[in-house]
Order: structure tokens, then sequence, then C-alpha cells
């Protein structure tokens, strides 16, 4: 992609209080993070005993250690094992069910075609929360409680992508199709050789907001997994907090914030480009 | 390398008829162009042959075998598209291969065949370039190599031309022409220019809402149209038509007078025709003069640049010969 110079042309002031507003935005929202980093280095006591720090301490390996290994309920490492199949499960099989369910409605004429696309359009307007008893009720039924099916399954078919696979599948031309038929190509095969290669960018994009919409899963993991060895590690800060008269570990809790926040990033900043082409052009 | 013949081939959509009954029997090694208005149902008649729609009653045979129940790619054909079809993220020497590499063909064999066809086409520089990299023309050529490589016995093309600038398309139009005489291979070509249709066809099917109007070497078409939408249609400027009282001695039932354009002289004596001239364009090696008749009708006059052009507003006669003039009947047919 080409870079342009701004559209509308700004020179001086006008720069330099773009750049102000944003840096201070940056500040803002980056604050907190900032705090939790700091806390995560210092010990105990220094968190307790006000003023707080705003610079980092000397117990920055003894903390992160601490989390890994031992954690509170369960060991923070064991937490983001059970996160990461967490989400790559729904990312990837998100993924998978949308393709397939968007190149049968794009491409095939079958009987209900109309009425599934909608029937499947609709449950976007059904959020995990408002069919999370009955759920529950099927995943209990099935044994599937403290394990990464019951995790994974029920978050899995997603309206949102195959939506998104449909709108896309829609702007190839047909004639590509064609093509692949006079090649000689069977449904399946036009299905790999070349939809999947197309929609290379799209399902990236995809890839990361599923990604983080499964790492950020808090209330389904919450309900189904009591075991701590299979919690995931946002509901797992929760886990961490103190009941009654225990004394919270907040270097620990903190640390153990930090951590969560790793994997999200790095999957943003590594497929940044292939995402934001994704959003933003679409390869014909 | 096969005959093609169409049975009384028909299609609907619903309840809409969109070909009534096509005839023709082509031979192996004919290159046929389909020529006709949009909507007239010439694309749907080569997408029928290619298998790529139902044929709702008749049938099509490719070589001797019917071929109305078989996949596109059993009956042995290659098509290029209007806008190419290639597909966006495969190199030009995977575009061109794809369909050997399903069909299970050697890569050996594969890699021959692909550089044979792009030696043929002048492809050789560009096989590992991406189809957004390449020009109109070269694109244009890719999808000929793709249909070349599978050496099928018949070419489809459906307005391969059209997306293509003017200059090029009489380049690749005579290109093509060459290459379908070198390799023999029987070829129906759908187009909605009739220059293309003229230049390119050894007979051509002028078609008009779903029927075949005429079907004939170009020509004969041109020379002895059988109605009056292919007098219109081919030729251009299209055919002159008058008024049947402009002649004589005309049979009971004819209701129109078609005579071409380069048919009509401009002259003061022997003149059947009297009007005003409106325009005139020179267009370098002839000119056309367009006249309003005295009856409100209008008839083009294209006369060499050599002689005199007509003052706008003169008035002017119209003389032509008789052997030159058509008569259509109240339906538009010949009589």
């Amino acid at each position: 992609m080409e870079t342009r110079e701004g559209m509308v042309e700004k020179r001086g002031a006008g720069l330099w209080l773009t750049h102000l507003g944003l840096i201070i935005g940056l500040l803002f929202i980056f604050f907190p993070i900032w705090l939790a980093f700091v806390a995560s280095t210092v010990s105990q006591p220094e968190i307790v005993k006000p003023p707080m720090p705003l610079l980092p301490g000397d117990q920055l390996f003894e903390n992160y250690r601490k989390a890994l290994v031992a954690g509170v309920n369960a060991p923070v490492a064991l937490m983001m094992l059970n996160s990461l199949i967490m989400a790559m499960g729904i990312a990837i099989g998100k993924i998978i069910i949308s393709l397939l369910s968007a190149f049968a409605i794009v491409y095939f004429r079958f009987p209900g075609r109309r009425l599934f696309f909608w029937l499947i359009f609709l449950t976007l307007m059904l959020p995990v929360e408002v069919r999370i008893v009955p759920t529950y009720e099927v995943i209990a039924g099935f044994g599937m409680l403290n394990s990464y099916s019951g995790l994974i399954f029920p978050l899995i078919a997603s309206a949102t992508a195959t939506f998104l696979f449909r709108q896309f599948f829609m702007t190839v031309p047909d004639e590509l199709a064609e093509a692949a038929r006079v090649d000689g190509a069977s449904p399946m095969r036009f299905f790999l050789d070349i939809l999947l290669p197309m929609s290379r960018t799209n399902i990236a994009a995809l890839f990361v907001i599923l990604f983080i919409y499964g790492w950020n899963q808090y209330l389904w993991p919450l309900l189904i997994t009591t075991d701590p060895s299979m919690n995931t590690i946002v509901m797992g800060i929760k886990q961490m907090f103190p009941s009654g008269d225990d004394v919270a570990d907040w270097p620990v809790i903190m640390a153990t914030s930090i951590l969560a926040m790793i994997p999200p990033v790095v999957v943003v900043i590594s497929m940044q480009k292939l995402f934001i082409r994704g959003l933003v052009d679409s390869e014909k | 390398m096969a005959t093609v013949s169409l049975r009384d081939v028909k299609k609907s959509f619903g309840k809409t008829d969109v070909i009534h009954g096509i005839n023709i029997d082509i031979a192996d090694g004919e290159f046929i162009v389909i020529v006709g208005p949009s909507g007239c149902g010439k694309s749907t008649l080569l997408r029928m042959v290619a298998g790529l729609e139902t044929v709702t009653s008749g049938e099509i045979s490719i070589g001797d075998r019917v071929v109305n129940g078989l996949e596109p790619m059993e009956r042995d054909i290659a098509m290029v598209f209007q806008n190419y079809a290639l597909y966006p993220h495969m190199s030009v020497f995977e575009n061109m291969a794809y369909g050997l590499k399903i069909a299970g063909t050697p890569k050996g064999e594969i890699t021959t065949r692909v550089e044979e066809a792009a030696k043929l086409l002048q492809l050789e520089p560009y096989l590992k370039r991406r189809p957004r990299e390449l020009s109109g023309g070269q694109r244009q050529r890719v999808a000929m190599g793709r249909a070349i490589v599978r050496k099928p016995s018949v070419f489809l093309f459906d307005e391969p031309l059209s997306n293509l600038d003017a200059k090029l398309r009489v380049q690749m139009r005579l290109e093509i022409k060459q290459l379908q005489r070198r390799l023999g291979v029987t070829s129906l070509y759908v187009t909605h220019d009739q220059v293309e249709a003229m230049t390119m066809a050894d007979r051509m099917i002028v078609m008009n809402g779903g029927v075949a109007d005429q079907i004939g070497k170009p020509l004969e078409v041109y020379g002895n149209p059988q109605t009056e939408f292919v007098g219109g249609f081919i030729g251009s400027p299209p055919m002159n038509f008058l008024n049947i009282a402009l002649a004589k001695d005309m049979p009971t039932q004819a209701a129109r007078l078609g005579v071409r354009p380069e048919h009509i002289q401009i002259a003061q004596t022997g003149a059947l025709a009297h009007g005003k001239v409106l325009y005139s364009e020179a267009l370098g090696a002839e000119t056309l003069v367009h006249v309003k008749l005295a009856d409100g009708s209008f008839a083009t006059v294209r006369q060499d640049a050599s002689l005199a052009q007509p003052e706008e507003g003169a008035q002017v006669g119209l003389a032509w010969s008789k052997a030159d003039q058509i008569t259509f009947d109240a339906h538009g047919h010949r009589c």
C-alpha cells in the first residue's frame, strides 16, 4: 500500500496540536497499564503502603516466576495454556465452520437456502449471555463441564463470520467458479484451490478478532470450569481475588494481568499487516 | 477436433423463453460467430454448449456424443470469458496449468504444454507474474493460453475482446483468428460487435430475441439479409429502410425497401428520392451523408471522399440501382 501525505494539508500549530492530543490520549490509556506493570514489580508491603509506587521495583523476576509456576489457585502458565487452547479452538473452529457455511449458502442452490441464511443471521441477535442457561444445561448433559470441548464448542458457531465470508464470496465474480468448472474442478476443489487462498486476508483479519474474542471470554469459562486446573487466565484473575480475610497477593495478580495481555498483543502485532489489508481492501 | 450440432435447442428460465429453438451443424474446424444485441440469448446459447446452463429441450452434440447431461469438463471444451476469469492468486503458469493439474496430467507434460502455449502467445516473459501485474491484452492472452493447453475439441469465446480498447481489439481479433486457423479447433465465438462477426466468422449466426434470424457466411449475410433486423444490425452504418412507394413494380406484400448506404448515390438525374442534407461526416477515405427525405424518413449515403461533399441544408436527389434494393414484408421478412 502506498503511503500518501495527508489528504488535508496540515502545517505548524495544527500538526503539533494533533500530535499533542494523540499523545495525551495515549498516556491516558496507557497509565493504568503502567500502574499494573509497576505493581507487578514490587513487593506486597510496598503496594499497600501509600503513596502508591510509580516506578518499577526490583521484584520483577520473583513475582513473575511465582505467578507462572505457583499462581494462587493454579499456576498461571497452566491457565495461559488453557486460554490459548480455548482461543485457538474458537478462532480456528469458527473460521472453518463459517467458511464452509458461507460457501454452501453462496454457491449451492438447496431447498431452504434463504431460510438457513436468515436463521443464521437471526442468531446474531442472541449474545452468549441470553442463551447461557440452556447452553449450560446441554453441556452439563454431555458431561463436558471442566473440559476443553465444553469451553470451545458452545462458542464455535458464528453468524458474524459466516456473514462476513458470505459478503466476500458474493464479490468473487461468478466466472471464476465457472472457469474452475470448465477446468474440471469439483466444488470442494474450487473451494480449497481458489476461494480459500483468495480469502486469505479476510481469514487473517477474522482470526485476530476471534482470537481476542476467545481469549477474553469470561462468563462462560467461569460457569463451566470449577476445577482450577481448567481455569482460563481472564477468569483466573478474578479467582485470585481473596475471599474473606485472606490477603490479596497483588504483585502476583498484577503480574498475571500483564501476562494475560501479552498473547492478544502478539497476535495483533504479528498479523497487523494482513489484518489491515483484510479490513481495507479486497483482493480480486 | 470435432463437429458440433444443435438440434432444436431451447432454453427457458421459469416461464420466460429465452431461446426458441436453434438448429445448426458446425463442421470440424469451423469458426462460428454468434452475433446479436444484448439480451438476444447469444451468451446463454454458448453457455449451454459449455455446460454451464442446462438445456430445456433439444439436443447438443459434440463429436458424435450427445452432451446435454455432461459436466463442462467432460465435454472436452475450453472457454474464454469476457472478464478472463483468471485466478488472481495464481501465477500465469499456474493459471494455464490448473486444468491439466486437475486432470492429473504428469508434471513434465504440463510444463511442456504450458511453455508451448506461452511461446505461441508470446507470454514467456510473464509466466511467473500474477494476473493483476499484466495489461488487459496480456490477460486476454493468458485466458487464451488456458484454453489452448487443454487441447480441447471446441473453443468457446464469450465476448473475449469487449474489455479491451479499440486498437487492441482489432489486433487481438486478428490474432485469435490466426491462432484458430493454425490450431484448426472448432470455435464458437459470441460477440455483439458486428465488425468482429464479419471479420472473424467462417459462418455467423445472427440472433434476435432468442431466434437465429440468419445463419450464413458473412458476405452472404451482409449482401442478402433475410430479415430487416439482420440488415439493420450487420453493417455500419446500417442498411437504409425506405418507404416502399419509392420503388415501382413491387410484390404486393412488400412493406419496406432496404438499400445499403454504399449503394446510394447523390444524383440529380434519375433520382428515385429527394431530400435535404442534414449533415455530412467526412471519415477520410469516405464520407457519410445523412439525408432527411421528403416523406420524413432518414437515409445515409456512403460515398467516396473524392466525390463532392454536399452542403448542409442542400436539396439532393438519391439514386440506386434496382439490383441493390431488397424488399421486406410487414413482419420484417424478405419477400
